[in-house]
């Protein structure tokens, strides 16, 4: 484990909590590469998708950030959660599989890019009510900014941070669930 | 949805804001010592020589116990509710209470003539105790699995157990003011009990209930 990455990572996530939008999108890319690749190493056999994987983990780890303490390292809070995320998504799928802490320390860099499949949250996003979807759709497959994504649909700056906060919040508690589709 | 696209979302929301979980919990704990108060005040209510029970040993012993078992569980629950968080050492003071109640219970039985030792055993309030301590537990319980599902307990069955630990020891140390059956055998039985039963809901509720 490289102390650097930690520093800067605790340092990233500091920044973000207190506001910095900036250091937030910094940290999730980097840590959406350290991620992608503990899970790619994890998963040997078909069955779980690892970007699947990936992502419930960073939602996990966004509606969830007010559980790291800041004085604590950041690496192992991450960890923690893509673990139990890991695990989660092969319990659902029916399998078994062992984690090895130690493991995690050989993860580490190598940045990886991803694959484009279906995903799991395009059906968690298709059950959504409809006001949240599109602004959660607006804001993330469009690429608009808070402020585009209001004069879209005519609303408020806040209600489309309402709208968002409460879809992603919505998202993740049906991951955590294990529901994906329509209900 | 790329994950890419999925950061630009979790990006947009950065600013929203929820409570430290640290600062969470002392707030639990004392919405759960309020509800578990007004339970208490409302039903059974301390005991009427009180003031003379409080310089007794035994009496005094009660709360030991009970306050080690909910000041023990709660840094445990604190800890299995971050993750990644280490829990080694607040396992192992856990130990302490239990501890606590067998010293007592060694020490109970060299003083008392053994023809006395099922009467203090079965003392004159165990019904009672078996469900009041459950049900000044059961808000108590209810506020904490609420919490675990704020936090993020990467081992929802345990942390639920602990929540139930918790609630007991908190139920439990409001019931011995109540109770006028002071002997560490009675304690080490009946309370035993009535917090197991506590904490097997606990475990129940994390297995349910406690999901994200």
């Amino acid at each position: 484990m490289s102390g650097k990455d930690e520093a800067e990572l605790s340092r990233l996530m500091r920044a973000a909590i207190a506001g910095d939008e900036r250091a937030y999108a910094d940290f999730l890319h980097r840590i959406a590469a350290l991620i992608r690749g503990f899970v790619r190493r994890k998963i040997v056999q078909g069955g779980v998708d690892p970007e699947d994987v990936v992502q419930e983990t960073l939602l996990a780890i966004h509606v969830k950030r007010h559980t790291w303490r800041q004085d604590a390292a950041v690496l192992p809070w991450v960890y923690a959660i893509a673990r139990f995320k890991l695990i989660d998504a092969f319990r659902r799928r029916g399998r078994r599989i062992e984690i090895d802490v130690d493991d995690i320390a050989e993860t580490f860099a190598e940045p990886e890019t991803e694959t484009v499949s279906e995903r799991d949250i395009n059906r968690a996003l298709d059950g959504l009510p409809p006001a949240q979807r599109s602004v959660v759709s607006a804001v993330s497959v469009e690429g608009r900014s808070i402020g585009e994504t209001a004069a879209k649909f005519g609303i408020s700056e806040t209600a489309v941070r309402v709208s968002l906060h409460r879809g992603l919040a919505a998202i993740a508690r049906r991951f955590g669930q294990g529901r994906f589709g329509r209900e | 949805m790329k994950t890419d696209d999925l950061i630009k979302a979790l990006d947009a929301d950065a600013r929203s804001k929820a409570m430290p979980l640290r600062s969470a919990w002392w707030l639990a704990a004392g919405a759960a010592a309020v509800v578990a108060a007004a339970v208490f005040m409302m039903t059974i209510g301390p005991r009427p020589d009180f003031m003379a029970a409080a310089h007794t040993i035994r009496f005094l012993s009660k709360f030991a116990f009970t306050i080690v078992l909910a000041v023990t569980a709660f840094a445990l629950i604190r800890a299995l509710s971050t993750p990644g968080a280490a829990t080694g050492r607040a396992m192992a003071a856990m130990i302490i209470a239990p501890l606590l109640v067998a010293v007592a219970v060694v020490l109970e039985l060299f003083m008392v003539p053994q023809a006395l030792w099922s009467t203090r055993l079965i003392g004159s309030n165990m019904m009672i105790c078996m469900s009041f301590i459950p049900l000044i537990g059961i808000g108590p319980l209810a506020i904490f699995l609420w919490m675990l599902r704020y936090g993020a307990p990467t081992r929802p069955v345990l942390a639920g157990a602990v929540a139930g630990l918790l609630a007991g020891g908190l139920a439990a140390t409001f019931y011995a003011a109540h109770c006028f059956d002071d002997s560490p055998l009675f304690v080490a039985t009946w309370y035993t009990i009535a917090i197991a039963a506590l904490t097997l809901l606990g475990a129940l509720g994390g297995r349910l209930f406690v999901r994200w």
